[in-house]
């Protein structure tokens, strides 16, 4: 891949991870992408520069982080060019936190922004909502969004659109946020939409995903409502295979070096099967993508049904491919 | 048992009752004595009783209740807190126990872990370790228990399992007859690894692989263990429990009795699935 990164910022696929500072901007960067364990990052120091993390998926994707004590107005920062190569905004709110500053903040930022770069996706992450009782995240969140609604309306920006989500970085909310925000950058999102609602069709799975492995991140998912704990699963599901394969990995090349080292790289399977008969189904797909299926057999049996959703997937795959192929030559 | 604030709570819920090491911080201190019993392999059942460590409890143990207490023990698992500050006393409240276990149940095994073990920085682990052993190895020989076993243990990774696995294993009576047909079937299979586990707990009960496994990651069981038991718990998002997994058609995970589940690697790949699935049935009687 030659990637350059005027490439990237012409593809527009960058997201830029603002808010003030000890807002936990660092800590969601390093539990998505570089799987650190949420109670580590509390010994993050503070970031002082723009720190960039790239990873490719079906699109070359960039999440930029800026330092929250950033002036973005000072004339020294280029910001005008910076705002403009982005795709998406994501601005991180500290719940817990006294947030009125933070709102003020945003409203100045979503203004220039969008005076800049109008298509602009902005979102705002309520964050550290772990330590709020239920009723309470309810509150935080209307109250935030309409303050932020008067804000702009004062400014005269009311027809902007900003979406909010509620994080932490303690469950999957931080994931599924990420997930919906890096999905709005897809432009082929809408074609996988319908590849996944054909393959769940045709081979009874009830829920497919089609996740990156390092960050699990799903890239797409079909067209039924999420449920956030079949994602949960799917997650873990993902991890548990990495995680078994990593152990066994590094032994079975030693054991076979001394035959011959198998020549084609395997691609990741895995099938499980639960008590009540729900097979949780993993398959490897291109570029670090997998698809993670729930199927459920309803009374007809385990292996018919894998029989069915393996060739399926098989034509999925193929799909994929060609979609890949396509962009790659109209970008 | 162990002083107050040791984590012998936490170790508990996180073996038998499925808490992540996160849930333990809602655990409050636990009063006198909790027992608990778990059916463990079918036909053995455990009794655990976990110990209250604050000072008023523990003056009782060897006091008022002591015959109570130290009737009949089988297993005696003492916890070390590492970054304790009163060590001294920690190791006279563990010669107390001894003396009172001496008294009542001479034939008990003794266990003691060095728990929080992640609180110490990485290059001082293992010379705390020995520093610790070699002080209670002395205090506990002299007070007759002269093969005293010790662990590192943090409730963060798998040392955990690795230490219970051992503690379990050893109240185990049947062992050699599980160790021997794990060899047979690991033969008919031609497998790299087979590795028993506990159904419920996923503590290793025995694996089969000899001194061969050189290669391999020598904390391979209790990663799996915590892989597993993670794997497990995500299933019960999905209101259910788990029965088989076969990943990359090399590595099979299936129950092979009520009790158990087995954990099979194979040597090749290309072997029909069918096939193992077929054995690891047959197999399923042995283990009965």
């Amino acid at each position: 891949m030659n990637g350059t990164t005027n490439d990237k910022e012409e593809s527009k696929a960058m997201i830029l991870l603002l808010g003030l500072r000890r807002g936990g901007k660092s800590s969601i960067c390093k539990v998505l992408f570089h799987n650190m364990q949420p109670l580590d990052t509390l010994y993050l120091e503070s970031t002082s520069n723009p720190t960039m993390e790239h990873f490719s998926t079906l699109i070359d994707l960039a999440v930029m982080e800026l330092p929250g004590q950033l002036n973005y107005f000072e004339p020294s920062y280029d910001s005008e060019r910076l705002f403009k190569s982005v795709g998406g905004l994501v601005y991180v709110i500290d719940s817990q936190d006294e947030y009125m500053n933070a709102i003020t903040n945003l409203a100045m930022i979503i203004e220039y922004a969008y005076k800049v770069n109008p298509t602009i996706n902005i979102e705002v992450l309520i964050h550290k909502v772990d330590g709020l009782s239920e009723d309470f995240k309810i509150d935080a969140q209307r109250d935030i969004m309409q303050r932020t609604g008067e804000e702009l309306l004062e400014l005269g920006l009311d027809g902007v659109q900003v979406s909010f989500y509620l994080t932490s970085i303690f469950d999957h909310s931080i994931y599924e946020a990420f997930s919906r925000i890096v999905q709005k950058l897809i432009p082929e999102l809408s074609f996988l939409e319908n590849m996944l609602d054909n393959l769940i069709q045709h081979s009874k799975i009830e829920k497919a995903f089609l996740f990156d492995i390092n960050s699990k991140i799903y890239v797409s998912t079909d067209s039924s409502p999420v449920d956030i704990q079949m994602y949960e699963v799917c997650a873990e599901f993902v991890d548990v295979t990495i995680d078994l394969f990593d152990l066994y990995k590094s032994s079975q090349q030693v054991d076979k070096s001394g035959k011959a080292v198998q020549a084609r790289p395997r691609e990741l399977k895995n099938v499980s099967q639960l008590g009540n008969g729900v097979i949780l189904y993993l398959r490897q797909m291109i570029r670090g993508l997998a698809l993670v299926a729930v199927i459920r057999p309803n009374g007809s049996d385990m292996e018919s049904c894998l029989t069915v959703a393996d060739y399926n997937v098989d034509i999925f795959k193929k799909g994929l491919e060609e979609i890949w192929a396509n962009s790659r030559i109209s970008t | 048992m162990g002083r107050s604030g040791s984590g012998k709570s936490s170790m508990r819920s996180i073996i038998f009752s499925n808490y992540s090491a996160f849930d333990t911080r809602r655990l409050g201190a636990t009063i006198d004595v909790e027992h608990s019993n778990r059916r463990f392999l079918g036909n053995m059942t455990l009794n655990l009783w976990d110990c209250g460590g604050q000072d008023v409890f523990m003056e009782n143990y060897f006091t008022r209740q002591k015959d109570h207490i130290f009737q009949m023990v089988q297993v005696l698992i003492h916890v070390f807190d590492v970054e304790s500050q009163e060590v001294i006393k920690d190791i006279e409240i563990f010669t107390k126990a001894l003396k009172q276990l001496k008294k009542y149940s001479p034939d008990a095994k003794i266990f003691v872990l060095l728990h929080k073990m992640d609180l110490v920085q990485l290059d001082k682990r293992e010379e705390l370790f020995q520093l610790m052993m070699k002080k209670l190895q002395e205090t506990s020989s002299e007070y007759g228990f002269p093969n005293l076993i010790g662990f590192p243990t943090s409730i963060w990774d798998e040392s955990l399992y690795k230490a219970w696995s051992q503690i379990v294993c050893s109240l185990i009576p049947n062992m050699a007859i599980h160790q021997t047909n794990l060899k047979k079937l690991k033969n008919v299979m031609n497998a790299w690894e087979i590795v028993l586990f506990e159904r419920s707990t996923f503590l290793v009960i025995c694996s089969s692989n000899a001194v061969n496994g050189e290669t391999l990651d020598p904390k391979r069981f209790e990663k799996i263990s915590n892989i597993m038991k993670n794997f497990k718990q995500s299933c019960t998002k999905l209101k259910s429990g788990f029965k088989t997994l076969v990943l990359n058609e090399n590595i099979y995970v299936s129950e092979i009795s009520p009790n158990m589940v087995c954990f099979i690697v194979l040597n090749n790949s290309e072997e029909p699935q069918s096939m193992v699935l077929e054995n690891i049935r047959m197999a399923k009687e042995f283990f009965q």
